[in-house]
Order: structure tokens, then sequence, then C-alpha cells
């Protein structure tokens, strides 16, 4: 054994990292081109590649598929039909309909008929081409307005019920209606969706892209026909995620998985983008009409409010998305008398999925929009009106959960001052009186987003801790890793929970044989949930060495501290290595897992009422825009987020998760427009037609703060969840686009500008106020 | 072929001559650093840098849509050939002090196109870039994670570190340079040809009637990498070098096809018209350093961005077929139905011509599109406009995205000639073009909206041109806030 020698410095800086702007864990190997993605793994020899062949109808029976010249095509091994899928074909993650392959009726055009496995993705992507198949076309319904009259529904409806909206409504000042279509949009997850399936023994090993493993392997093994555990899916990391990665990579792993089985060989299917974006599921659509009733101070007395998300042709995630839709119409406001009713509805279109915000983005848009009819009705200043409405403690949401804490108003007053806004509003208004076709607009928005799966069972996680015998420490859990920083936050809590360095501990690929059964890493969760187990499983090992120190130095457990990479005992001081390999050789257990369930959480989805969230994430940007309004296009000249993400576990991080989320969400809201044809083709299927951001749309004035305050409920020392609600700040942007529309109809009224506010659209906003 | 690899040389053998150079690294040799996020030279993450052999400045392009044989003898960086003895680059470096990655997978490419700016800025004394530069640089990279901050940081920051230059050392040529031009590079089944002069380019197409021509690729390997078309012959011409130069000839400029877009920004000859601020919104960097202007027209798209500017400045088009005949067509007539032009088997554009008078004479570029940068235009309208005491005594109106060919306005062009420019004037001018044209509507912009900013843009080009430029935000880019 080694001599113990005492080398703790106490001059040395605490190694605690939590609170610190550590880079992303794989920052250095990203750099270099080392971090690997699961199409970067080595091809086994023979490997395959799949391609599949789709339906060009949105509706339509199918008679017959000659797929003869398929088979018969250069490199072609092996073509699989639904009759050949030994288990289930239905892949759906929570209702069922979504299927491997369809059978005899197609519901999307792109919705995949066959599939190949070939020597290359070139000939599969060939060969596929050579299928001749007939349809007898049938009618197709493309329009949720029609789904919606038509009530065309996946899922029952569902309402919230606050106060009497309706009495409420009649009693009240005055009234707004209007009706908003809210535009879906494409992930454009820099990394294609991609699978890897290798057959083993029992069953198969999938490497895949996926937020959640635990249900691929689900989804694999029923295809397969196998238990579980002759299934695992490994995820090391994916090219982002962002909601798009949660249930669609199942179809690519279990094609992999169903042709590696059949034919013995590694199988591997990456969609090329051009298929990504007509195949896969995008942000829904929404079509939402509401009724507002304010007094003369534009103080909201109720509102009544449908939203109508399109969802496609198959549940997949939609009943908890327009659930979120319905219950973040209120944002961040006090309704005082509500009734939100959310429909599902069918339509001939890929099925509709999870991304960033899961709905609530979609809601809220339509309410920042009558915020600011309110305030145009009143003659007020947006900002008054909407600080006028603002949450405060006390104040009961229409679903019933009562608001605790008062950041929303706080929050909101400082980013008012510091952005300067009163002296910018007199600047904007100075500079569109001078006349001209330019024009400024300016927006401060709130948001406020509930933290948790509305679907409460998936409100737990798993994780597993390791140390070995020199003291580094391997740390894995459900939760997978997409950019979001994850791995480091979680790697941050290990560290400060075990009192050692970051650079001992490892984060592991997320894999289904060490962490079983996981929730998806979605809702904003990852690390609240997967911090928590993980603090959990140190918390046991901590618990044992404590124990053992004090019984081998003969001390008081009390008086055994492990920090800064030292065990104190008493009067000794041991380097943490030292200290376990001697717990080791004494058989102290040196491994453990941990759990976490989201306390306080309940929800009666039939009455609509009781306690979805466990807390709220709170923010506010203010946004400036210039507008040609002879043309429509526009520059955003200036961003300032303030942003609540309770007691940071590394601002570099966060702040990194604010900035992005708030850029892809200023897309979805500007650039970002899907179109189908009336065929129900998606036309804007390729990056060369959609346009999301780039560096340059994002402007040099671009300020992002945290607002410092700890989370008021006992979460991973006392942070909140990030990922999702800063998606929904650059509703500024959109509301700042419309205000400078207004300005050529005096500030009158608004403009309908429904997202994504194009160049296009915002010149015919500017058109409507024109004509005044 | 063969081509040197991050300072080595590889012989390729066994390739076809539909390979791109992205499969080529990725599948052959197993340098994964490089990314494929989108095959169509859209979102960047398979930028690498090239050059020629003998060159240390290095030209950030999308590997994804290179065909392998067009770096034939030429120096290829990837990210894996950026650390030196186990150290990131300082554009690595600054990347990762940034928080300049998230999800990582657009990092590659960022960091190359970076490294390009990097080695440029070298080159200039070392100086860091202006935040412009950086924007424009990355232009054509795609990040869905970061929202750009930190990577533009990064580029402020990444020459403060000691500096390290790429390409140090040029490469030397150890293979076969004498190699007869007339034989096919890449052959078998599918052949690929590099011609390094006119005449046995012409004698190429002479002996291979089925060839398709190749220059930059930037439309023509779509085709592989999106629809998996295989062309049998490719007759590469970018290594002639008498099609790639711009120069003065009897009283035009003469472009050849082969110039690249990027060989055209900041010409001198060049330099009295309006061209960069749009040559800045075609594509991104990664295509202009490789699309040609001859590749632009062939490529007979109707919302392509050079047909309207040559017709404004009145150019022609100069066609040569297999026996070495020339046509020259005003760009115009070069058009004849929707993706269909004057070009025959076997002809090739040689070049254009620009009447020297007339690319002096005041323009106006402007180009509509849904995302400023790297966008395709939904409508495209080039003015060119004399005007003598107030009175009209020339002008051309020419647009892209209007019909199915790249259009002159001639019913606008005849209301103006000769008019004094008034405020009804142009107004009528405007006006008239909607009965000059029926726009389609597609994914891009409706056909109302097309029509309107037809009108929207003559006018405010008519404007400008006749009283200067009204203070523009759009054109002086970087604008401040209130
Ligand atoms: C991401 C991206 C963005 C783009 N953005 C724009 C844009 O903003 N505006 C725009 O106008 N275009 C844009 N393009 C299209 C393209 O870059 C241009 O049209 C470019 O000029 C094509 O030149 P090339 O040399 O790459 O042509 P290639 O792809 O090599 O060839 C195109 C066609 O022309 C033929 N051809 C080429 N040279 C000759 C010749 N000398 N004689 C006869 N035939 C020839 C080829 O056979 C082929 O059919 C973009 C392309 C990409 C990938
Ligand atoms: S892979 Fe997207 S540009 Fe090449
Ligand atoms: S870091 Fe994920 S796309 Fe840029």
């Amino acid at each position: 054994m080694r001599k113990l020698t005492p080398a703790y410095n106490p001059n040395a800086p605490a190694v605690d990292p939590v609170g610190k702007s550590l880079p992303q864990d794989s920052a250095a190997r990203h750099v270099a081109g080392s971090a690997v993605y699961v199409d970067d793994m080595p091809a086994y020899p023979d490997q395959l590649h799949v391609a599949v062949g789709v339906s060009s109808h949105a509706h339509a029976r199918v008679l017959g598929m000659a797929l003869d010249a398929v088979r018969a095509a250069p490199g072609v091994v092996d073509v699989v039909v639904q009759a050949d899928i030994p288990g289930s074909a239905d892949i759906s993650p929570v209702f069922d309909g979504d299927l491997l392959l369809a059978g005899d009726t197609v519901h999307y055009v792109g919705q995949p008929l066959f599939a190949v496995a070939a020597t290359s993705l070139e000939a599969a992507q060939r060969a596929v081409q050579l299928a001749q198949v007939d349809y007898e076309p049938l009618v197709p319904r493309l329009e949720v307005t029609e789904s919606l009259a038509a009530e065309d529904f996946l899922l029952p409806t569902r309402r919230s019920r606050l106060g009497d909206p309706e009495a409420a409504l009649a009693a009240a000042a005055m009234t707004l209606s209007g009706e908003m279509a809210v535009g879906g949009q494409e992930h454009f997850y820099l990394e294609g969706q991609v699978a890897l399936a290798v057959p083993d023994e029992v069953g198969v090993q999938i490497y895949s892209s996926s937020q959640h493993p635990a249900e691929v392997q689900k989804l694999a093994a029923e295809v397969l026909d196998l238990p579980l555990h002759a299934v695992t899916v490994q995820v090391r990391r994916m090219g982002g995620g962002f909601g798009g990665k949660e249930s669609q990579p199942a179809a690519l792993a279990c094609l992999a998985a169903l042709f590696a089985r059949r034919t013995g060989r590694s199988v591997r299917y990456r969609m090329p983008r051009w298929a990504d974006m007509v195949q896969t599921g995008k942000r829904h659509p929404f079509w939402n009409r509401y009724t507002v009733g304010f007094d003369e101070s534009g103080v909201i007395q109720a509102l009544v409010m449908d939203v109508a998300g399109n969802c496609g042709c198959t549940a997949d995630l939609s009943d908890g998305i327009v659930d979120r839709a319905a219950n973040h119409a209120d944002n961040a406001y006090f309704l005082k008398n509500a009734a939100v009713t959310g429909y599902r509805c069918r339509t001939n279109m890929v099925s509709h999925t999870a991304f960033r915000g899961f709905g609530a983005p979609q809601g809220i848009v339509t309410t920042e929009a009558f915020m600011d009819d309110i305030a145009r009705r009143v003659g007020m200043d947006p900002l008054d009106v909407r600080k006028a409405n603002l949450y405060r403690p006390g104040d009961s949401t229409p679903y019933g959960q009562e608001i605790e804490e008062s950041v929303l108003v706080d929050l909101v007053a400082e980013l008012e001052h510091s952005c300067d806004y009163r002296a910018r509003r007199a600047a904007v208004a100075a500079f569109n009186a001078q006349g001209g076709t330019l024009r400024r607009g300016l927006s401060l928005v709130p948001v406020k987003f509930g933290i948790s799966f509305t679907t409460t069972h998936l409100n737990q996680a798993g994780a597993l801790v390791h140390i070995y015998t020199d003291g580094s420490v391997h740390v894995s859990h459900g939760g997978t890793e997409m950019g979001q920083g994850l791995y480091i936050k979680v790697a941050q809590v290990v560290a400060r929970a075990l009192g050692v360095s970051i650079e001992r501990v490892m984060p592991g690929a997320t894999c289904t044989d060490k962490v079983p059964n996981a929730s998806p890493t979605a809702a904003s969760a990852g690390t609240d949930m997967n911090g928590m187990a993980a603090l959990d499983a140190c918390n046991r090992i901590r618990k044992r060495l404590v124990s053992f120190a004090a019984q081998h130095f003969g001390c008081d457990e009390g008086a055994v501290e492990l920090r800064d990479d030292h065990v104190f005992a008493g009067e000794q001081v041991v380097p943490f290595p030292d200290f376990i390999s001697l717990a080791y050789l004494n058989r102290v257990s040196l491994s453990s897992t941990g759990f976490y369930r989201t306390p306080k959480i309940h929800f009666n989805r039939e009455t609509g009422q009781g306690r979805p969230f466990f807390y709220f994430a709170n923010g506010a940007a203010c946004s400036e825009v210039v507008v040609d309004t002879s043309t429509g296009e526009y520059r955003v000249t200036r961003v300032d987020v303030l942003h609540d993400v309770g007691a940071s576990l590394n601002p570099a991080i966060d702040i990194g998760q604010i900035e992005g989320g708030f850029v892809q969400g200023m897309g979805w809201l500007t650039t970002e427009e899907l179109s189908w044809n009336d065929d129900g083709v998606i036309t804007s299927n390729s990056p060369a037609n959609y346009k999301i951001p780039t560096a340059a749309d994002v402007p040099e004035h671009f300020d992002v703060r945290l607002f410092q305050r700890p989370n008021a409920e006992d979460t991973v020392y006392h942070s909140k969840a990030v990922g999702e609600p800063p998606l929904m700040l650059p509703i500024s942007v959109w509301c700042a686009l419309r205000d400078a529309c207004a300005s050529l109809c005096d500030y009158r009224f608004n403009p309908r500008m429904d997202p994504p506010a194009t160049p296009e659209r915002v010149y015919w906003a500017a058109r409507e106020a024109l004509r005044g | 072929m063969e081509f040197y690899l991050n300072g080595e040389l590889q012989q390729c053998t066994g390739v076809d001559a539909n390979m791109t150079l992205l499969r080529y690294l990725r599948e052959r040799l197993g340098k994964v650093g490089t990314k494929e996020g989108c095959a169509s030279g859209d979102c960047g993450a398979c930028t690498v840098l090239i050059a020629d052999a003998d060159d240390t400045s290095p030209q950030a392009i999308n590997s994804c849509i290179c065909l392998l044989g067009s770096v034939q003898g030429r120096q290829v960086l990837t990210v894996e050939g950026l650390e030196q003895d186990g150290e990131l680059h300082p554009v690595q470096q600054a990347m990762v002090d940034c928080h300049g990655s998230q999800c990582g997978f657009c990092t590659p490419g960022f960091v190359m196109s970076l490294a390009g700016l990097y080695q440029r800025s070298l080159a200039q004394g070392g100086e860091t870039p202006g935040r412009h530069a950086i924007t424009d640089c990355i232009a054509g990279n795609l990040c869905r994670c970061t929202g750009y901050r930190p990577i533009v940081e990064a580029g402020q920051r990444m020459l403060t570190y000691p500096q390290r230059g790429i390409f140090n050392e040029p490469a030397t040529q150890t293979g076969a340079p004498d190699r007869d031009d007339r034989q096919p590079l890449v052959g078998g089944a599918q052949r690929y040809y590099q011609p390094r002069s006119r005449s046995n380019l012409r004698a190429i197409l002479a002996v291979e009637p089925g060839a398709t021509l190749v220059a930059g690729g930037t439309d023509l390997a779509l085709e592989i990498t999106q629809r998996y078309r295989e062309f049998e012959v490719l007759v590469d011409i970018s290594a002639i070098d008498s099609l790639a130069t711009i120069g003065e000839e009897d009283g035009y400029i003469r472009i050849g096809a082969g110039v690249r877009y990027h060989q055209l920004m900041g010409h001198p000859l060049l330099a009295s018209t309006p061209l960069d601020g749009l040559l800045a919104r075609l594509g991104s960097e990664q295509v202009r350093n490789r699309g040609t202007i001859g590749g632009n027209l062939a490529n007979g798209s109707p919302i392509a961005d050079m047909p309207p500017v040559l017709m404004a400045w009145g150019a022609d088009v100069e066609v040569v077929n297999t026996l070495g005949e020339r046509t020259r067509y005003p760009v115009e007539d070069f058009y004849l139905d929707y993706r269909q032009t004057r070009l025959q088997a076997g002809d090739y554009i040689e070049a254009v011509y620009i009447p020297m008078h007339l690319s002096r004479a005041p323009h106006r570029f402007y180009k509509l599109s849904k995302r400023f940068e790297d966008d395709i235009s939904s409508v495209m309208c080039a003015v060119s406009m004399t005007l003598d005491g107030g009175y009209v005594l020339g002008v051309r109106i020419a647009y892209g995205g209007m019909a199915a060919v790249p259009r002159r306005a001639s019913a606008a062009e005849q209301q103006l000639l000769g008019a004094q420019l008034t405020d009804a004037v142009i107004d009528n001018a405007c006006t008239s073009l909607d009965n000059e044209f029926q726009p389609l509507s597609d994914v891009r912009a409706s056909a109302v909206y097309r029509l309107d900013m037809a009108a929207a843009l003559l006018r405010r080009a008519l404007r400008a041109l006749r009283d200067g430029d009204a203070p523009d935000v759009f054109e002086l880019g970087e604008v401040s806030h209130a």
C-alpha cells in the first residue's frame, strides 16, 4: 500500500466546481473533430445501409407494390415490408398509430412503405426509386381549421377553467376577439437522424442519436419480438435534438435492428437531410382564437381561448403538447377568469412532435399578440399593460396552481431599467414620427414556463456512480447529451458531492444497461432530475466513506469531511485517491445507484386542475428592430435579456442555452417558414428554401444576463431548468416587428401578422397599417 | 488521382468519377472530423480549406459538393490537420474558451471557416478582423445550438493567442505533374476529365458526346448528392486557366466563364459598380470560392443572381462549340425557356463581355430574400440608368424570380426612355410591371408579393439613381439601435 502523505495545501484554491463556467465536457474534442457521433463510428465489415420507399400521396389506399426491381438493384441485400416485421409494427411512443412501415393505407406524403438494406447509402437510395406503387387516392385533410370544424380529433379535447369567464367577459368594459395561425418549425439539428445496429448473440446493440434511449430499446424489442433485456441502446452524444429526437429516432433504430437480425450484419441508417425534412415530425402549427375582456387600464378580467394543434396524422406526443399550449396561454399574466380549451386536430401530414417549448410557445405568442392589442385599445404603452397584469404571489393559474414566487415583477422591473426601455421608447417614437419607409419597433416581453413533465410518472430519474481505485469517478445517468451541457453540469454536481476536482469525474455514455427505464431527456428537466439522481448516488457512497473514515481513523462521523480532493478525518488529511484505495482494501462498496422523483406535483387531466409544475422558470427580453416597410425587410438591432435560472450551476452553459434558445425561437418567428402545397407535399424541404438564422441575423448588442436569485424549491443546489424557456424570449422580436408596422397607423391598431414574420408577411402587415 | 491531405500525399485508387471529397474523407480515409449536415452546400458542417500545392492562402469550401477529382494536385486541410504536437490551434482554443460549441456537430466547419479567415488575417499583418468580416466568413455555417454570439467572439479572440499559421510548408509536388490531360483523371465506366486548355477541352467534348461540364460544381454536384444521379462522363473545366481570367478587350470587360465569385469581388475593373454588395449575399464564402459566372448562366435557373446583373450591364455571352466556332448572344437572348439555354451538346461558355461604357453607368442591384445572408432571391432586380438633365437617356431593367427565365422589363424601359424622371413617371413605370410579369407563387414568395416587390425595388432603384441613396439600412449593413 502507498504511504499516506498529507499533501494538502490549505492555500490552494477550493476545487468545488459548482457555479463555475466550465466548458462543455467535450469542447476540446468538438473543436478537434474527435468527438464521435453515431455516423462517425467505424464501419463493421459488410455493413449495410438503409433507405425507405415512401408514399407520394397524402392520403391513399395502397393497392400494390412492385418491388422486384428494387430487390434486383445493384447492392441490395434485403427488402422488407410491414408483413416482414416479426413483432409489433406499431412504434408509437404513447398512444398507437405510428407504424414502422405502412399497411394498406398511407396518411401523409413521405410515410415509409418499405425499406431496403444495401451495401451503400447511395445504392439503397437508388434502389428505392425503382419501386412501382399503385395507389387509390383518398381525400386528404390538410387544413387544421377543417379538422376543427369537422371535429376530426386524434384525442379527447380538454378544458381548464378559472372563475366565471362568461360572466366576466359580459361585464368587462372592453373586449377583443381574434385568431392567429401559428407556424410550425423544422428542428434542423445539424446531425440528422441516425442509428447503427450491431447484432449480438442474444439480440442487438443499438447506437442511436436519441433523447430517449429507453424508448428506442422498448420499441426495438417489440418490433423484434424480444424481451427488453436483449436490446441495449447507447447514446454518447447527439448533434442537437431540440425535441426532434424524442420520439422520431425509434423508426431508424427499429429498421436498422430489424435488418441486423435478418442479415446478421451491422446496419447503419442515416437519413439524408432532404429525407429528414420530409419524413420526420416538426413543431406543431397551431390555430388559436380568443376573446379577452379587460378594463380601461388594460387589466384583464377574463379570457376565453381555444388552441388547436395541427397534430398531423397520429397522436405521437401531441396530448402533452396541446396541454402545454393551453396551460401556457396565461404566459406571465393573471387572467382572473379563464376558459382554455385544447384541441388535437388530425391532418394528413407527418405527425408533428416535440420541439423545445413543447407547445407553450404557440400558446404564448397568441397571448402576447393580444397584450399588444389591449395596449392599442386603451392607449397605453404595451409594457405598462403587461406589467399591470403580471402574476403576483397568491394568484392562481387557470389550471389551479398557485403562484408562489414573486420573480416576474422584480425581473421585469430590473430589465426595464437596465435596458433603458423608456428612453428608447421615446427615441423610437421620435424616429418614426419623421415618417419615411424605415420604421423602428420596440418590445419587452416576459416569459413564465412551468417545469416538470405534465405526464407525472415521467418525473423520475436514475443514476449510477462508480469510484475506481485510483480515485477517478465515473457517472452515468438516464439523461442524454445533445449539446445542452447536461454531462458537465451533472459532473459538477458529482464533484461537489464527493469533494473532488472536476478532472476526476468522467461522464459516461448514456446506456440502457447502466440506468434502466429512463425518461426522455426533455421538458428542460434533464439537470434537475439526473443531477438529483446522481447526487443521491454520491450521497450513498459518501455515507459509506464517512462511516469508514470515522471508524478507520477513530473520529466522529461529524469530524469527517470530503472536500478539495482530500478526506479530512479528525487530525488526518488524506488525498482522495489514497483514501479510496484504502477504502477498497477495507472492502467498502465504491459504487451506487441513485434515484429521484420530483416532489409536490400532481395533475388531474379530467378536471384540468392540479399542480403540474414543480416551479416556474422566468425571463424577459427587450428587442428592437428596424423595418423597411416598402419591402418588409428588417433587422434586429438590439436585444437585452434577463433570465431566471435560479442559482446557476454553470453560468456559461446557462447563458449558452439562453442565447441559443433565443436565436432558435427568433428563427421560428421570423425566417423559418414551413410550407406545403395543395397535395400535402412539403415544399420547404431543404436548407436551400427553409432558412434558419445565421450569425448576421444576431445583433451585435445581444446582452444576456442571469437574474440572481436561487430557486425557492429544493432543486439541485437551487438551480433552475433552462433548456426550453428562453425559446419564447424572442416573441419580443415578433412584437417589435408588429410595433414598427403599427407606427404606420399612428399606433391606432396592430395589423395582423401571423408568425413567422417573413419579410413578405411584414410587408403585408405594413400595407394593412398603411390602409388604416 | 492524388492530392495532399493535411500535408501528406494521398493516392486515390478505385474511386469513381462521382465521388465527393466529403465521402472520400469520411468513408475511405476514416477522417470523420468533417461532418455532413446537408450535402447541399447550405450548412457548412463539411467545410475544409483548399489551396494550390504551392500556395499558403487557403480557401474554405463545402467538401460535400466538391467532386474529388477537382482537388487533383491540390492541398486539402481538414480539422484533423490543425492541431500541432497535440496542441489545439488558436482558432480551436478560442472556440473552447468562448464556449463556441454546444452539440459540437457544426463546430469543425466553423473552425475551418475561421481558420481560413485567421490565415488571411495573418497574411495581412495579424490584425483581428472586424465583426463584419467574421459574420461574412461564417454566413455559410449554420449552428442550431449556440446563437452564434460565442462563435463570433472566438473570431474576435483567435488572433490574440500566440500566432501560428496553417499551411506553413507548401507541399512539394511528388506526384506526376505531366499527366496527359486529354485522358481521364479517373477512368472506368464513369470518367472524370480535367483538361488544362481550351483546345483539350474541345478535343474531349468531341470524343465524349455525353459529357457533362462541371466548373465549381455548386449546382451540378447537388444532382449527385441530393438525387443520387451518376454521371457517366464529367469534364471539369476548373483547371483551364485561360477560362478563369478577367481583363479588358476591345472596349469590353471580358470575364472568363470559369471566373469564381471571389475573384470578382473587389476586382478593380468592376470597382465602380455595386457588384460587391450583391456578391456578399450570393451564396456563402464557401460557395463564392467555387461557384463560377459561367455555371450560373449555363445552369439556366430563373432565380440565378448574375443574369439580371449582366443584362443591366448589356453583356454578351460567348458560346464555343467543339469545332471552335464562337457565337455571341446578348444575355437576354441566351435564355430560351424554363431551364433552357442556347447551349447545345458539346458547347461551352467561354466568357461574358460587358461593354466598358455600360459598366460605368450608374447601377443599382437589389436582392430580396427571406433571409439576408446566403439565401436564394425571391426577387432580384438590376437597374442601370443614365440621366441627362433629369431626362432618361438610357435605362436597362432586369429581373430574376419574375418569370420562367431571367428577363428584362422592356415595357417599363420604354416608358422611361426619354422621359423626365418625375415621381409620377417612376410610379407609372412601376405600375407597368403588373402587365409585364406573371410570376409564380412558390416556397420563397407569393406571386402578388413578387409583383409588389418588383415595383418597390424598381422605385427604390430609380429614386436612388435620380436623387442619390436615401439612408437605407439594408445597404449600410450594420445599423445601430435607437
Ligand atoms: C448553398 C448555395 C447557395 C447558393 N446561392 C446562390 C445565390 O445566392 N445566387 C445564385 O445565383 N446562385 C446561388 N447558388 C447556385 C450556384 O452557386 C451558382 O449558380 C454558381 O454560379 C454555379 O456555378 P458553378 O461553377 O458551381 O456551376 P456548376 O455546378 O459547375 O455547373 C452548373 C451547370 O452549368 C454547366 N456549366 C458550368 N460551366 C459551364 C460552362 N463554362 N459552359 C457551359 N456549361 C457550363 C454545368 O454543366 C452545369 O449544368 C447557390 C448554390 C449553393 C450550393
Ligand atoms: S454538409 Fe452542409 S454544406 Fe456540406
Ligand atoms: S453547436 Fe450544435 S449546431 Fe452548433
